[in-house]
Parts: structure tokens; C-alpha cells; sequence
């Protein structure tokens, strides 16, 4: 038997470990196109801000972990899937068999559709390669402009800070991490920025990009034009599901999987930020978050494998730090219809706590500025507990999650 | 190390927090907690102020010991001078309040002046401001505390308020913290509402070190074993908390019962530490639902309690149905035996709402006691009452005046006064059970001699907590003496009032010494502060520290004649029990107490006592 | 078998003993702040509920942190920060349900119990035998466990 996992990504390494856990026989193999040892794209951040070095990135640092745990490595790109033949088309021109194969691909950043994103000196922050790029042109001193206020972007900002350059950002959107933040901590999380001398516009586009003699001209809108040394592109990224288009696996919003992971053709799975999956709240989506990207891994190694193991959805979660204030959403922060929602605000110490409930059930939530037993939001809403009496409590003074969750141990 | 050397000075007229480094030549020489505070109150306050004037100071101060593993290291003090008793006040209190100003890096705050609208002191560690109160005010201490939690948004929040009470400058009202623990005694949360000051709400991140943390941790563990091996300690606290002594004292004849005219109460039992265990009323449960310790301690004598669902006090009251700070045995003594009401839920009712409101139960129950007596006799009626019979027994009559009092209704507006005031003003200065104005606790000084001399001489007014001589008049701690007898006590008083002062400035807890004597106690102090700790210097700083009390409250004003108990112990022999027929003999240990304090006749500390002591 | 830490809110009197012993043995501080191991009070019921990581055998925080930082004692079984390795991300502090990871601003690493290497200070510091260091799983603590299998992704086959 032999498997074979597409993506050196954090999916594609913990089902790699998972496989062998259980199913000591097999053959068991990792082909990524990345160059290196397979290391977190998580990590870039860190990295840029100095704070580790490259090593520090990588998924396991033990140098003879996968030798010893008998995976075997390939560095190269997977052109086409022939699922027919159960064969994969790769990139030095050979072909090679599976016999369960696992896509763990990963996704890609997408370019905005304006003129001058292919200029040198703009990046994505994407890859080691992108943070190698970024290095170059990010010194103390120099203009840099971040394109993209999302999840990614505002991550980003924390280590460009960090390098000590003068950094504006642009978002579209009204507020900055729109996709995970209510507007309330939105702003806050903007007023926080602006307190630690970035600029950021929102609700502002960049049009154009042009050369100019001292660096790159930024036209926006609405605004004047700005100047840059660098520009960082984050504005959203795209399941990698191109070599699959004459496979017929079904695609939707990427790798469409059912509840243990399989897609629509015999033999293949997927997991991480390339699959489309059931949602946590019902309805499918793709949850490129690294939490996902391991637990649907594990899930879909389990079952090619033979054990049957159900993803029960992917709940979003995230966690950000922008340069010391940290801020947790999960799951439906934005509420459902006809449900409670209870909110403090203490905007003088950037504190604010948001919960969403479904009848007695907590749904989602929000919060800027706590750091202590957040997770038990997740336990919460996951094991569907019913809050009985803690709603009420809850809705009365929502930081009180952890005891809500506590209270319930046996 | 044990300080974290650093005070934070907060005027409330200016809106001003400063923190100042604390002065190290007086923490030598007063260690912490009630010595350090008394001598910032001494070097910074004139003793003749009005304690409810700008001028006075209020002084929250936690010990070297607060905040560190010693067991009982929960203890903080406010320091001011005494709304009830005009005399230096001095109230102890544990919780996880005194710990935690630690913790944010603060050995003591003194607040100076007055806010011209109320506020509430935030403190996040280094971090410290004052807050605007005005939708604080008028609030209980339950309720500030929810408000203030939900407001911070931190769970972890520690909070030390005042409750309508200390607002309306009732002169017993006391500062609680921790929902129902509290510096109870002298009317020091009066103080705090005449500063227009609600709360204090503090968090501490910072931690606290101790000089040689091997030192201190291999002996705080050895004496933690002697504190579990101890009966009282290890289990009579724990089972039946204070309340363990509700019956012995009682049978003692030594349990002052309605006003003091007697010392036995026949509904003793049912109001004891082993009543709280019986399941009872409409629900059959106990009245304890559990014991808490404070912040630190491993002997956990607190009572938390439940009020019976069907019990009239809280029919239709959802907010009392929960659990909270039951009954300890002065508190069952004060609302029970001493206004003779048997009724256990009723007590705890009562008491819960002394922590909401912020009353000092024992003052509370003691003047309501001397208004019955009043009553009984025909002095008081029920048109000063309002048609509310003070009837000794009378569950009503002290459910509904709690209320009158904490909202400053009715006639609780006479009783917040206080017993001596009240009685005075009634023309019957006999009858109210007070020294130095404060209402005296749970023991009959006819019954335990020694206690007469400890509250005649207290110097925050009638207290037990100066010179506990119950433990070896009663329980034979460290050895047993006669209680009945006068002979030896001043010297008993004294080595008490001493060791007791030192074990308050160290910022443990007195309970700790019904097991640990002060040679168990030196060397967790040794180990956790800078500098040779010996037995010797520590007594002869608890003599220090009493001596200063002293000369706070003549230059305020006091004089021998103030060491005077009332009437009735000393001319009014027991009617029952082991002391019947017997008075209280302070004459014959007055003057004997003087001269092993090296005071003059009158009471004065003499030039060579002073000089001795470093004054 | 690995031992674990049975914990028994019961006897449990709220007197932080454990959590000035937790944060001693990690910082050479008295500070509960930075305990590993938090009591929480019920204070309606009269309840003190001491809670610390379950050292799940499927560790959610362990799978989710990105640079393999949080490894499994051989000894003890014990999912443990390695510090040097730690970025501080907080991804962990979201990914595990129980709430028992925290994350310390002082030092830009998360905290979370790991055992003491096998001598839990917590559970030689409860003058109550709440928290014990016991052979095996103990009954609650497996109901524990119950919990977290409903609220884990995968149904552990
Ligand atoms: C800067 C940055 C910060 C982030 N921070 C967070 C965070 O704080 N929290 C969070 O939850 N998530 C974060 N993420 C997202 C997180 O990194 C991803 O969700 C996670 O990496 C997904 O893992 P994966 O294994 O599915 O995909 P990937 O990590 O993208 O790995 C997929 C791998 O497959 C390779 N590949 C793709 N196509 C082929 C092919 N045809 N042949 C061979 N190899 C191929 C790719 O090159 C890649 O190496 C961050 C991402 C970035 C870039
Ligand atoms: S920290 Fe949380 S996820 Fe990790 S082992 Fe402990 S309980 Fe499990
Ligand atoms: S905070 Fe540290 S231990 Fe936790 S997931 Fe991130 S790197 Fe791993």
C-alpha cells in the first residue's frame, strides 16, 4: 500500500504522522514543491521580525524525523492527477502511483487586478521565498506600504513594525480585519494602530502602481498618491487546485470533501486550506486557518487508513496579535438570526468582549485585550453545552466564559 | 524582600496617585501591616482631627507575609482613626483582596483628603487611578463588586468596598472585601464614605519574592504541619469554623446574653457551629454548605452558608438564595444570643446583609441589644420605632432594623449611631456595652477575668482580637489558666497584646496561634524579610507598636479613665453558671497592668518606657 | 501508565496554595497570575473548582502549534512548551478547548501545565488532597476526557 500526500504544508505533515501512527506497514510519502525542510507558513511573521531564524520555521526540527518515521520526502510540483490510473503526472516528467492519495496543497495569494503588481519590489507574503524578498527591501527607515488589512495583512504588519520601517496600510474594506472582527473591535484595533504611529486607510483602494525614481508611486482611492520602497500585497488568497482540472474531482470553492474527508473520486482526499468542507455552523466553506489544516489532516489520514473518523466541521478561529493587542474570534461572532448577543466595551483599556448564543447555546464570539483561558470559548460552543443558568450569567457579563465552562466538570 | 518597598499615595482632593518608595528605617522597626501603618498614621495624621474630616488618613497595609505561601498570609489592615471610637482604629481583614495589592506590587496605600465626587481606585499593577463612582454610589458591596468585574472585564478582579452604610456614615459601618470578608471594627468604612470613596479594585500580575526562598518554603511547609496537626487548627476550625466556641462559652457562663443581663443563652445550641451542620427547615439541608480558606491559609475556618428557601427573610428573594459568608461565632453571638434570637436563618440573613451593606455585625447586633434593653424597660417605644417591637428574641425586630440601618430608615438612623451614643442619648449611659465607645464581643468578662482587662485596655475600643486571653483562660493555649481568677492576668494581657500586634504587622493571621506560638512564627518571618528577624526584636517590636497606639490616643484625647469597663460587668454579679455571683475585678489588675507596661498611675507611658522602646 | 493529576473540587477550601506553588516552581515568584493551574470559584454554590490542563492524549494544542513546540514528555506524558522554540503565536491558546493555555505578554510565550516533570508542586502543596498525583486515570478525570472527545473534530478511532 502506498500513500501519498501532495503538499509539504502542515496538513500534509501531520497526515503523514498520522498515517504511520497507524498503519506501521505502509509506504508513506511527502511531495512538496517547495524547496527546504517543510516548515509553517505561520512562522513568516516571526522570522521577519527577527525573532527566530529560519530553522525556527520549520515543522519539525528534528532533522531525521521523517527518516525516522519511514516518510518518504520529494521535492518537486505534481502536474496532473490521473485518477483512472491512480497516477500523478510530476513535474521532472516521471509519473508515479498511489494507492490513496491525500491533496494537501495549500492555497495561493491572488494578485489584485491593478496595474503595476507584478513591479519588483512588491511582494506577497506568502512563502519563505516572499519572506526572503520582503528582507531585502524592508529596512529601518524605509516606506512600506501593506496592501490588505485582513487576517494575513495585519499579522504581517506586527513584524514589519518590528523591522522598524515607516508603514502605511491600505484596506478596501471599512474597518480593518472585516472578516473577523465586529466593527466595534475593528476600529478599536485600528485606533490601537494608529497610537503606534502606522498610518492606515480604510475604505481606500489602491488603483494603480508605478515606477518612479525614488521607488513606487501608489495611486489610491480616494487620497493622493503615495510613495513606497516596498509593497506587500495581501489581499486574499485561492485554494491550489489547478493541476486537478482534468482529474474530475469535483471543485467548488477548492477540493470539495465530505465528512471523512474524501472527495468526489475514489482513493483521494483532501485537507487544509485547499478542501471545501462542512462548516462548523452547517453549510460547507473553505477554513484556511492552521488549526483546520491539522485536524482535517488528522481526519482524513485516519480514514485512508481504514478508521473511520468524522470531521465534524471546521470552526473558525483566529488569533491576532497587532503589536500588543490581542484579539480571539470564533465561529459565528456575527450571530444568527433571532439569537442573544451580549457585549462589553472598555474602550479606554482597548477591552472588549462580544458572545453570540443560539438559544442556550454559544455560537461565537469575540474578544480584544483578554488572553486568559480564551480557548474555553471553543470548548463552549464545540461541545454544543447547553449554558442552562450560564446564559444568564453569561449574557449579564460575558467574560465569564471560563467559568461557564468550568462549572460543568464532573 | 517579604516588602515590595513601594507605597501608593492617592489625595483624593488633588485626584492624585503617586507611588513612593516605602521608608525602610520604619518598616525595621514596625515590620508591616498594623505597626508600619500606625507609624505613617502617627508621623502624618494629628490624632486630634475628626475622623470623618478631610484631614484623617485611611491606610490599607498588608504585611511581609501577605501574598506568600506562609499559611494565613492573607491578611491586610485599614489603618485611620475610628469613626465609632475616635480612638486609632486598626481592622483586620483576609480574602484574596490584601494578596492581591501585593501582587500588583504595593506594600500599603494611603489615602489623604477628600474626593469632591465619589470615585473608585483602579489598580492594575504599576498603574493606579481614580475612577469616577458616581454610578457606584448608593450601591451595595455585592453589587459594586458584579459591576466592577463586568466593567474591567476581569474575573480576576479584586474588590474592597463599602457598602450604603459607609456612604451614610453609619459609625460601625466596616469596609468589605472579597463579597464577605471584612475590616470590621471601629467604623473605618465610614471614614471611607466621608473621603467619598467606594471601592478599591485591584489586579497584581507582579508576584511577590521573599529573601531566601528556600529558606522560607522548607519552613513554611513544617509549620504548615504543625497547623494540620493541631485540634483546634486542623480540625475544629475547619468543621465548625469560630463557631466552635458557641457552646463552650455558653457553658462557661461567659456568653453576654441579651444586653449582658445574663450569660447563659438558652437558644445557644440551636445557633452553634454544630447547629450549622444539621439539615434544617422547608429544604432539609444545613446551613454550611462548605468552609473557605482566605487567600494562603490551610486551616480555612470560613463559613459559607445557605439561608432555607422557605425562611420568611428570603421568600421571594432570589438574590439571597445563592450562598455566601455565613455565620462566625461573633457574628451568631452579636445578631443571636446578645438580642436573644435563636433563629439560625434569621442570623445569617442578617449577617449576609451586614456584608451587602457593609455593617459591622458585632457593633450592629451590640447596639440593637442595649435599644431592646431600652425598649424593654420603656425608654424607647414604638413610636420611636416606628410600631417595630425591639423585643428581646425578636427575629423581626433584627431583620427589619439590619434594613433600617443599611438604608438609613426609620429608626436605624438612631441605632447607627452605636450603642454608646444611643444610650446616651436615651439618658441611660449605663446600658450601652462599650469601651472607648466600641461595642464589646463574645465573651463576659465576668466569666473570662482576663477579658475585662483586654477590653478595658484595647486600644481600638472593645475588641478580642488584641489580647485573645480566651485561649488559655479557656482553651488552655499555650497552657491553661483559671478564668474565673485575676491573678497573673496582666501580665497574660500584656505578653498577648504584644505577640499580637507582631503576628498583625507580619500580615498572618491570628487563628494561626492556637497552634503557632511566636517561635513558630519568627522564623517564616526571618526567612521571607531582609535582615535578622529574633524573637527578641519582634516582642519588643509588638511593645513598640502597642506603645504607639497608646500615644496616638492620649495626644487624641484619651486617658486612664477610658480603660473603664461598663457598669454592669463590674457591679452586677452573674445570675448563672461556673461565674455566678462574680463581677468583673479590672480594679485589681489595672494598676498591675500599668506597671509591667511601664506606665505611670494615670495610664502614660513613662520617658524610660518610651526611650526603651525607640520612641 | 501515566500518572495523573486527580482533582477533587470537594475538598477543595480555595486557598491558592497550588497556584502560588505553580507559578514559584516556574518563576521563583509568588504570583497566581502565571499559575498553570487556576482555582475558580462558585461562590452562589459555595464551590472551588481547581483546573488545569488534562494532558489529552490527542492534544489539540500540540497539533495546532505551527513550530513544533509543545512535545510529549516521555516520562509523564505531559504536553510541554519548549520555550526556545515557541514564537508565541497564541494558536494553541484558541486550539485547545479547555482553556488551559494562557499566554504571558512578559515573556511572549504561553504557559501551560506540564506536570513538573513528574512531582507536580500543586498537589504537594493542597493541604486538602484536592489535586493528587495519582497511578492511572481517575474516574472524573476521565469524564474530563468525555468532554473533550465531544468536543474534538475527529472521533478517536
Ligand atoms: C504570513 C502568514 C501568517 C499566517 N498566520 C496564521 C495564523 O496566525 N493562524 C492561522 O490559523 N493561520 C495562519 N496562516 C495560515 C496558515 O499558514 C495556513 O492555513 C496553513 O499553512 C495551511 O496549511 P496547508 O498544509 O493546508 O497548506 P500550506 O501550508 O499552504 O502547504 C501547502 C504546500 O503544498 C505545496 N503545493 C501546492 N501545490 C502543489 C503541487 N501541485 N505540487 C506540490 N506541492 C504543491 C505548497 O507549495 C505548500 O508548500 C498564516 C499564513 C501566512 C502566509
Ligand atoms: S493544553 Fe489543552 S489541548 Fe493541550 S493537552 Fe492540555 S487540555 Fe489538551
Ligand atoms: S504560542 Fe508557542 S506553543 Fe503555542 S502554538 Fe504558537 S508557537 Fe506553538
Amino acid at each position: 500500500m502506498r500513500h501519498v500526500i501532495v503538499g509539504r504544508g502542515p496538513a500534509g505533515v501531520v497526515a503523514a504522522e498520522t498515517l504511520r501512527a497507524h498503519d506501521r506497514a505502509s509506504e508513506v510519502l511527502l511531495i512538496g514543491d517547495e524547496p527546504g525542510p517543510a516548515y509553517s507558513r505561520m512562522a513568516i511573521p516571526y522570522l521577519l521580525a527577527r525573532q527566530i531564524r529560519e530553522e525556527g520555521t520549520w515543522l519539525r526540527h528534528d532533522t531525521t524525523h521523517f527518516e525516522r518515521q519511514r516518510v518518504g520526502q520529494l521535492e518537486t510540483r505534481v502536474e496532473a492527477l490521473n485518477a483512472e490510473s491512480k497516477t500523478l503526472a510530476l513535474a521532472n516528467g516521471t509519473t508515479l502511483d498511489y494507492d490513496r492519495l491525500l491533496l494537501a496543497t495549500g492555497s495561493s495569494p491572488v494578485d489584485p487586478p491593478i496595474e503595476g503588481v507584478d513591479l519588483p519590489r512588491v511582494h506577497h507574503c506568502w512563502t519563505l521565498e516572499d519572506a526572503h524578498h520582503i528582507m531585502e527591501s524592508a529596512e529601518a527607515g524605509s516606506r512600506v506600504v501593506l496592501m490588505g488589512a485582513g487576517f494575513i495583512g495585519c499579522i504581517i504588519m506586527e513584524a514589519l513594525k518590528l523591522r522598524g520601517v515607516r508603514l502605511t496600510v491600505v484596506e478596501a474594506g471599512d474597518r480593518m480585519v472585516p472578516r473577523m472582527m465586529d466593527q466595534v473591535a475593528g476600529n478599536l484595533i485600528k485606533q490601537w494602530c494608529i497610537d503606534q504611529g502606522i498610518e492606515v486607510c480604510t475604505s481606500t483602494r489602491i488603483t494603480r502602481i508605478e515606477p518612479g525614481d525614488e521607488g513606487l508611486w501608489l495611486h489610491c482611492e480616494p487620497g493622493e498618491p503615495m510613495q513606497a520602497d516596498l509593497v506587500v500585497v495581501a489581499t486574499g488568497v485561492r485554494p491550489n487546485v489547478g493541476f486537478l482540472q482534468e482529474s474530475g474531482v469535483e471543485i467548488g470553492n477548492g477540493i470539495r470533501v465530505d465528512a471523512h474527508q474524501r472527495s468526489s473520486v475514489d482513493d483521494v482526499y483532501a485537507a487544509g486550506d485547499v478542501c471545501e468542507g462542512a462548516s462548523w455552523q452547517g453549510g460547507r466553506g473553505v477554513h484556511a486557518i492552521q488549526p483546520m489544516a491539522v485536524e482535517t489532516a488528522r481526519v482524513a489520514a485516519l480514514n485512508m487508513v481504514g478508521r473511520e473518523a468524522t470531521h465534524v466541521g471546521s470552526l473558525d478561529m483566529n488569533v491576532l496579535d497587532t503589536l500588543g493587542l490581542i484579539s480571539v474570534s470564533y465561529g459565528q461572532w456575527m450571530g444568527v438570526e433571532g439569537g442573544d448577543s451580549a457585549s462589553l466595551l472598555d474602550e479606554r483599556s482597548g477591552r472588549y468582549v462580544k458572545l453570540r448564543f443560539d438559544g442556550d447555546h454559544l455560537i461565537g464570539g469575540i474578544t480584544l485585550g483578554i488572553t486568559e483561558h480564551v480557548g474555553a470559548l471553543r470548548g463552549l460552543i464545540q461541545s454544543r453545552r447547553h449554558l442552562g443558568v450560564w446564559k444568564k450569567h453569561l449574557m449579564e457579563n460575558p467574560t465569564r466564559f471560563m467559568e461557564a465552562w468550568v462549572s460543568t466538570v464532573p | 524582600m517579604g516588602w515590595q518597598k513601594k507605597i501608593l499615595r492617592v489625595n483624593l482632593t488633588e485626584g492624585t496617585c503617586i507611588s513612593e518608595p516605602l521608608d525602610m528605617g520604619w518598616a525595621n522597626e514596625y515590620l508591616g501591616q498594623r505597626g508600619l501603618a500606625t507609624k505613617y498614621l502617627v508621623e502624618e495624621v494629628d490624632p486630634k482631627v475628626d475622623p470623618l474630616s478631610p484631614e484623617n488618613k485611611l491606610i490599607f497595609a498588608t504585611g511581609p507575609l501577605t501574598g506568600t505561601p506562609a499559611s494565613t498570609g492573607a491578611r491586610y489592615s485599614v489603618i485611620t482613626k475610628g469613626a465609632l471610637t475616635g480612638a486609632i482604629a486598626c481592622s483586620n481583614s483576609g480574602g484574596y483582596f490584601g494578596a492581591e495589592l501585593k501582587f500588583a506590587g504595593w506594600d500599603m496605600i494611603i489615602f489623604e483628603g477628600c474626593a469632591e465626587k465619589p470615585v473608585y481606585l483602579y489598580i492594575n499593577d504599576d498603574q493606579a487611578e481614580l475612577l469616577p463612582a458616581d454610578d457606584l454610589w448608593g450601591k451595595s458591596v455585592w453589587e459594586t463588586d458584579e459591576i466592577l468585574h463586568r466593567v474591567h472585564q476581569d474575573p480576576q478582579l479584586r474588590i474592597s468596598a463599602i457598602g450604603r452604610a459607609g456612604e451614610k456614615g453609619v459609625l460601625y459601618a466596616c469596609i468589605v472585601n472579597d463579597l464577605h470578608r471584612a475590616a470590621g471594627r471601629s467604623g473605618v468604612g465610614a471614614v471611607m464614605g466621608s473621603k467619598n470613596l467606594k471601592a478599591v479594585a485591584v489586579r497584581g500580575t507582579k508576584g511577590v519574592r521573599v529573601a531566601d526562598p528556600e529558606r522560607f518554603l522548607k519552613v513554611v511547609a513544617e509549620k504548615k504541619q504543625v497547623l494540620a496537626e493541631n485540634a483546634v487548627t486542623g480540625q475544629g476550625l475547619p468543621a465548625y469554623g469560630t463557631q466552635v466556641l458557641m457552646n463552650v462559652i455558653n457553658e462557661l457562663g461567659a456568653l453576654p446574653t441579651r444586653n449582658a443581663r445574663d450569660v447563659q443563652f438558652e437558644g445557644a445550641s440551636r445557633i452553634s457551629g454544630e447547629a450549622m451542620h444539621e439539615p434544617r427547615g422547608s429544604e432539609q439541608k444545613p446551613n454550611l454548605v462548605t468552609n473557605q480558606a482566605c487567600f494562603g491559609c490551610t486551616i480555612a475556618c470560613g463559613r459559607i452558608s445557605r439561608i432555607d428557601k422557605g425562611h420568611y427573610t428570603v421568600v421571594n428573594r432570589p438574590e439571597y438564595w445563592g450562598a455566601s459568608g455565613g455565620l462566625e461565632y461573633e457574628n451568631a453571638w452579636s445578631l443571636g444570643a446578645d438580642c436573644g434570637v435563636e433563629d439560625l436563618d434569621a442570623l445569617t440573613w442578617a449577617n449576609f446583609v451586614c456584608n451587602e451593606q457593609g455593617l459591622d455585625p458585632i457593633s450592629f447586633g451590640a447596639t440593637l441589644a442595649a435599644a431592646m434593653e431600652l425598649y424593654e424597660t420603656g425608654v424607647i417605644t414604638d413610636e420611636d420605632t416606628g410600631g417595630i417591637a425591639l423585643k428581646f428574641g425578636s427575629a423581626e425586630a433584627l431583620t427589619s432594623m439590619v434594613q433600617q440601618v443599611a438604608n438609613g430608615e426609620g429608626f436605624g438612623r438612631e441605632l447607627a449611631l452605636g450603642s454608646r451614643r444611643l444610650c446616651e442619648k436615651y439618658g441611660h449611659p449605663e446600658l450601652s456595652m462599650t469601651v472607648k465607645g466600641q461595642e464589646f464581643p463574645a465573651y463576659d468578662p465576668r466569666g473570662i477575668q482576663g477579658m475585662g482587662l483586654t477590653y478595658a485596655t484595647s486600644n481600638r475600643g472593645a475588641c478580642h482580637l488584641r489580647s485573645y486571653t480566651v485561649s488559655s483562660e479557656v482553651l488552655g493555649i499555650p497552657e491553661k489558666t483559671d478564668p474565673l481568677v485575676t491573678d497573673g492576668k496582666p501580665a497574660l494581657v500584656k505578653a498577648f497584646q504584644d505577640v499580637t500586634a507582631t503576628v498583625d504587622a507580619s500580615g498572618l493571621c491570628l487563628f494561626s496561634t492556637f497552634a503557632w506560638s511566636l517561635e513558630d512564627i519568627q522564623p517564616q518571618i526571618d526567612a521571607a524579610c531582609e535582615g535578622d528577624w529574633s524573637l527578641d526584636r519582634l516582642l519588643e517590636m509588638g511593645e513598640r507598636i502597642w506603645n504607639l497606639e497608646r500615644q496616638f490616643n492620649i495626644a487624641a484625647g484619651f486617658t486612664g479613665k477610658d480603660d473603664r469597663l461598663p457598669k454592669r460587668l463590674v457591679s452586677e454579679p452573674v445570675k448563672s453558671g461556673p461565674a455566678k455571683g462574680l463581677v468583673n475585678q479590672l480594679d485589681k489588675m489595672l494598676p498591675e497592668y500599668y506597671q509591667l507596661r511601664g506606665w505611670d498611675e494615670g495610664g502614660v507611658p513613662r520617658e524610660e518606657t518610651l526611650e526603651r522602646l525607640g520612641l | 501508565m501515566y500518572r495523573s493529576l486527580s482533582i477533587d473540587p470537594d475538598k477543595c477550601t480555595g486557598c491558592l496554595q497550588c497556584e502560588m506553588a505553580c507559578s514559584y516552581e516556574y518563576e521563583g515568584v509568588f504570583n497566581p497570575a502565571h499559575s498553570r493551574i487556576k482555582v475558580f470559584t462558585f461562590h452562589q454554590e459555595g464551590r472551588f473548582v481547581p483546573y488545569t490542563c488534562t494532558q489529552c492524549a490527542d492534544a489539540w494544542c500540540q497539533h495546532a502549534c505551527p513550530v513544533d513546540a509543545i512535545r510529549v514528555d516521555a516520562e509523564t506524558g505531559a504536553k510541554e512548551i519548549k520555550e526556545n522554540l515557541c514564537v508565541g503565536c497564541k494558536v494553541c491558546t484558541i486550539a485547545c478547548p479547555f482553556g488551559t493555555v494562557n499566554y504571558n505578554h512578559d515573556r511572549g510565550k504561553v504557559l501551560k501545565c506540564d506536570l513538573c516533570g513528574g512531582d507536580p508542586a500543586c498537589a504537594r502543596a493542597c493541604p486538602t488532597q484536592a489535586i493528587t498525583y495519582v497511578d492511572g486515570d481517575w474516574a472524573g478525570y476521565e469524564k474530563m476526557r468525555a468532554w473533550a472527545a465531544r468536543t474534538d473534530n475527529a472521533t478517536h478511532a
